[in-house]
């Protein structure tokens, strides 16, 4: 064995040929996990026991002749939003410390019945509330680019797992950007799929009608293979689409060889200008460019409802939560605090178990779903959100895809957003594709000049994931090299 | 609320002065759905099982869980809708938060705006119609059991949960403010609840809970318009306690009006053993419920087809059962015993009869007050054609028939062969009219009394002498004929004299 296990493709491929057994690709992870975890922080349960018997079961399938599946080997990280039967699931809140799930995820239960191996439940912002990972009740995730910097959020853990080497593909949430922006901080690729390609069964819910579950990866096309291990209908998902999940190889095979010929991309003007940070411009140029000379056309759009992206979603996210986040109340799970009567119970118990931007996003949603406030608030951003979808529409009459950052900035140093407001603004680019429940994925494109990783963003369509995987793939095969992110792991590769 | 003038009249709370007050009543009814899974789970839906046992994650709201839509409780839903006349319309779910630790996910799912039938109405057997605003869909709740403190939650020592119920399909009926006297609630709800039973759509026991009645109750002066602040009366365990309920809080509100002070609008107890209603929480801080579409569910619509068919498997409805008896047997459609009967499903067995050549009234009677509904099954229903067919020819009396008719419930044997065994041949006249003389000749004061008295002697010492007769002929005369011989003999003892 000689090739470098560096993607889950190549790992896969060995595994299914018997070349490497995924216990040795588990160990060799976990080797790497041991050495610089601490120092990342990405996980808030390394899952030892469950991924070394998930690896000895697909060893045992290779030597009984059986295809272990598509991930045959993958370790995989999981975000600790997602079910694990019988593994701690903590939301990186103290409310549910302890909680442990009976029953997996649609998402787990697809990904371990393709062969992956599940190497840990990685840290986020506390029920995914945030764009920095500072918001864990269990501390925050380091950026393996420079440790003194946040990875984003929320799914910063999963975008750092990978970045760092950990694992080579990991699932997270987006609700507003929770998987693109740390991505385009980390250095991978994220994906927000259509809003229903995937299942949300098993995904503890921050926004139901904004949350998807989707993959990061460190190249565009295992991002692609494991989208398509996890996506279509799942009968416990009523928002689930019937139909959906095409095969997205083509797409990526077609990108990769540089032919984005008749493919028209427009570049969101609304997002290109005040509050993006020069660093992040001048790569967006750059894709831009570099789409163009893969035969693509490239051209400047309008889609103005986006500048009220924002607005609308710390109205809508904050009141689904407000409602989701009740059921946590000392009664049947989790942590309880106890009071002289029941009401006190759950107020004392809510009151210690959750952290601030948690508390600060139930009673903002609670406020905007109260009775005399509801039309002008809640009732308003859902106008917003038809708003949203018709802009795109006329931009998509135009154009196959649509470009813009992923993030206005680069990987920011703790503490530098403490102010709500300042940290909202870290999702103004990601969230209209979450109020339209359109698929979007950030691309790494280069770098900053202090050498931090740059993300660029591909929206598309309803369903339109086949076009944006080959634009990725396009910019990926394009993008300058920017080499290993300076903390991670050594590449796990020559096994034998 | 046309009849409004007639039905005023006939409930009144008098006031102190004489002022006469009436009442306005809507009911909130909610009524468990039949169906074999619950609303949103695959659980079953049982009642009575060990506590906890019917439960998984989406009933007991575990973070992550998700709701699927049960299709066979939207069917459901449907009929009943249906059966009351009203528009099925495209239907949202949505989520009513409140914090209670019955509720696993402190907020209950049900449609709140836009409702899956409206516009509906229910006609009482007395021919009041009561309109229906509509019947939607939503999940029940836990069941709480508080330990001490008399079993409210506030005083209690400690509470446990049983989740089983947790998601069970719930039709909540809500009627328009159009009941004006005690007697209209109760028949509303016992003929309510005999439709379910009828379209299979609940089994609509008060007594189980499967069944519950909320009333809304005010007081107006009579002849106005204006509707007065109501209170919600909840705890009502039977539809006797509705009609105690609501009796007891016109006359409070009545006499609260009359002193001066105002109606608060609050929801309130009955107390069974009290005779009372007490206050429980008060509407006028009423918690903000923050309704929202439920987002984790899509709009329900059914098309036309689904419509069509739901109507097509429809049976026929109680209302309609009872008009198509009355009719046959000769009876008015508000009659007791036709209520009875169709209430009782024996309808079908009565036409049975009938169509077997049995005279329908007399058929109708015996089914109204001879055929036990546990034994009904067994009974042929040409038999009970023959039966009425010897009683009409004269071949037994009424109380004859009776024992016949019960032996041959019991035995399955032919009714003529029964009477033939008893020796329940009918006497004839001729031996009749000599064991009448003989009692005549024995009993002369009496008879002279019965010849010369006032009517009401006359009527005593017939049944004197009826009695007599029967003791002789060991019940096989016939009464009626007993009593034309007897008018016959006191004609002809006038004449001779």
């Amino acid at each position: 064995m000689s090739d470098p296990l560096d993607s889950a493709r190549a790992i896969a491929a060995a595994v299914r040929s018997g070349s490497v057994s995924a216990t040795e690709v588990l160990e060799a992870h976990l080797a790497g996990i041991a050495a610089h975890g601490d120092a990342i922080a990405a996980f808030n349960h390394v899952m030892v026991d469950e991924a070394r018997a998930a690896a000895a079961a697909v060893d045992a399938a290779v030597a009984r002749g059986d295809d272990p599946g598509p991930l045959a080997g993958v370790p995989i990280a999981l975000k600790d939003n997602l079910c694990t039967r019988g593994v701690p699931t903590t939301c990186s809140s103290k409310i549910l410390e302890g909680w442990r799930p009976p029953y997996d995820a649609t998402v787990v239960q697809r990904v371990l019945a393709a062969g992956a191996v599940p190497v840990g439940k990685t840290n986020l912002d506390e029920f995914a509330m945030g764009s920095s990972t500072e918001h864990s009740a269990f501390g925050p995730t380091r950026n393996p680019w420079d440790l003194e910097r946040v990875p984003g959020g929320s799914s910063g853990g999963s975008a750092a797992a990978v970045a760092a080497g950990f694992a080579p593909i990991a699932l997270g949430s987006d609700t507003g950007g929770s998987i693109r922006q740390p991505a385009s901080l980390c250095g991978v690729v994220g994906v927000k799929p259509t809003y229903g390609l995937v299942s949300r069964y098993g995904l503890v819910a921050f926004a139901s009608s904004l949350d998807q579950i989707g993959p990061f990866a460190t190249t565009v096309s295992d991002a692609a293979d494991l989208l398509g291990v996890i996506a279509g209908h799942d009968p416990l998902d009523s928002t689930s689409i019937p139909d959906a999940a095409a095969d997205l190889g083509p797409a990526v095979a077609a990108g990769r060889n540089g032919d984005l010929a008749g493919v028209r991309v427009g570049v969101i003007a609304e997002l290109d200008g005040d509050g993006i940070d020069a660093d992040v411009r001048a790569q967006l140029d750059a894709a831009a460019r570099a789409i163009e000379d893969a035969g693509g056309h490239v051209a400047t759009t309008s889609v103005p409802a986006v500048t009220y992206g924002l607005s609308a979603y710390y109205l809508i996210a904050p009141a689904e939560a407000s409602s989701n986040l009740a059921r946590y109340d000392g009664v049947r799970y989790g942590n309880r605090v106890e009071g002289a009567t029941t009401g006190e119970m759950m107020d004392a118990t809510r009151t210690a178990g959750f952290g601030d931007e948690v508390k600060r996003r139930i009673m903002l949603g609670t406020y905007a779903l109260s009775a005399g406030y509801y039309d002008a608030y809640y009732g308003k951003a859902q106008r917003v959100r038809t708003l949203m979808q018709r802009d795109f529409a006329e931009a998509y009459a135009s154009f196959d895809v649509l470009l813009a950052p992923t993030a206005p900035t680069v990987a920011f140093p703790f503490g530098a957003k403490d102010d709500p407001p300042t940290m909202y603004l870290s999702d103004v680019c990601t969230i209209p594709s979450n109020l339209a429940g359109h698929p979007a994925m950030s691309v790494p494109f280069g770098a900053g000049q202090d050498g931090l990783p740059v993300g660029v963003q591909v929206l598309a369509p309803t369903l339109g994931e086949s076009v944006m995987f080959r634009v990725a793939a396009a910019l990926e095969a394009a993008a300058p090299l920017v080499g290993r992110a300076p903390h991670a792991a050594p590449p796990i590769g020559g096994v034998r | 609320m046309s009849d409004q003038s007639a039905t005023e009249a006939a409930y009144v709370v008098e006031g102190s002065e004489g002022d006469r007050w009436a009442i306005v009543v809507g009911l909130e009814v909610h009524v468990e759905l039949a169906t074999a899974t619950k609303l949103f789970c695959a659980c079953p839906n049982v009642f009575g099982d060990e506590p906890n046992t019917n439960v998984c994650p989406t009933c007991l709201g575990l973070p992550g869980s998700l709701p699927v839509l049960n299709r066979n409780a939207v069917e459901l839903a449907m009929r009943i809708g249906r059966a009351l006349r009203c528009t099925v319309e495209p239907s949202v779910f949505a989520r009513k938060n409140y914090f209670y630790p019955d509720m696993p996910k402190d907020y209950q799912v049900s449609q709140y705006d836009k409702p899956i039938n409206v516009d509906g109405e229910l006609a009482l057997p007395d021919g009041t119609v009561v309109g229906i605003e509509r019947a939607h869909l939503e999940e029940d709740t836990g069941k709480n059991t508080h330990a001490g403190g008399g079993g409210r939650i506030h005083d209690a020592d400690y509470s446990l949960i049983d989740y089983n119920r947790a998601g069970v399909p719930l039709v909540e009926i809500v009627s328009r403010p159009d009941i004006r006297t005690p007697d209209q609630a109760r028949a509303y709800v016992a003929e309510l609840r005999q439709l379910l039973v009828a379209i299979g759509a609940s089994d609509a026991r008060m007594e189980e809970a499967s069944m519950r009645v909320d009333a809304n109750v005010s007081v107006r002066p009579e002849g106005t318009t204006e509707l007065g602040t109501r209170c919600e009366i909840k705890n009502l365990n039977s539809i006797r306690s509705l009609g105690r309920a609501i009796e007891y809080e016109a006359r409070r509100q009545v006499d609260l009006l009359e002193t001066g002070e105002r109606v608060r609008q609050e929801t309130r107890h009955w107390d069974e053993d009290g005779g009372r209603t007490r206050p429980g929480r008060s509407k006028e801080e009423a918690e903000d419920y923050r309704y929202f579409d439920e987002p984790d569910l899509v709009p329900v619509a059914p098309d036309e087809a689904w419509q069509a068919a739901v109507d097509a498997n429809l049976p026929e409805l109680p209302a309609s059962r009872r008009a198509r008896l009355a009719e046959r047997a000769g009876r008015p459609t508000t009659d007791g015993g036709v209520a009875l009967t169709v209430e009782r499903d024996l309808d079908a067995l009565a036409h049975a009869a009938m169509d077997a050549g049995g005279d329908p009234a007399r058929v109708l009677t015996h089914v109204e007050h001879n055929v036990p509904v546990e034994a009904a099954g067994g009974l042929d229903p040409a038999q009970l054609a023959d039966l009425v067919r010897l009683e009409l020819d004269g071949a037994l009396t009424a109380t004859q028939a009776k024992t016949v008719l019960a032996e041959v419930i019991a035995s399955g044997r032919p009714p003529a062969d029964i009477a033939a065994e008893r020796g329940f041949e009918a006497m004839d006249t001729s031996a009749l009219e000599g064991t009448i003389d003989e009692i005549i000749a024995a009993n002369p004061t009496e008879w002279d009394d019965y010849v010369h008295g006032d009517d009401a002697r006359r009527g005593k010492l017939t049944g004197f002498f009826t009695g007599q007769v029967m003791k002789a002929t060991k019940g096989q005369a016939d009464g009626k004929v007993v009593n034309q011989l007897l008018g016959a003999r006191r004609a002809a003892a006038l004449a001779g004299e």
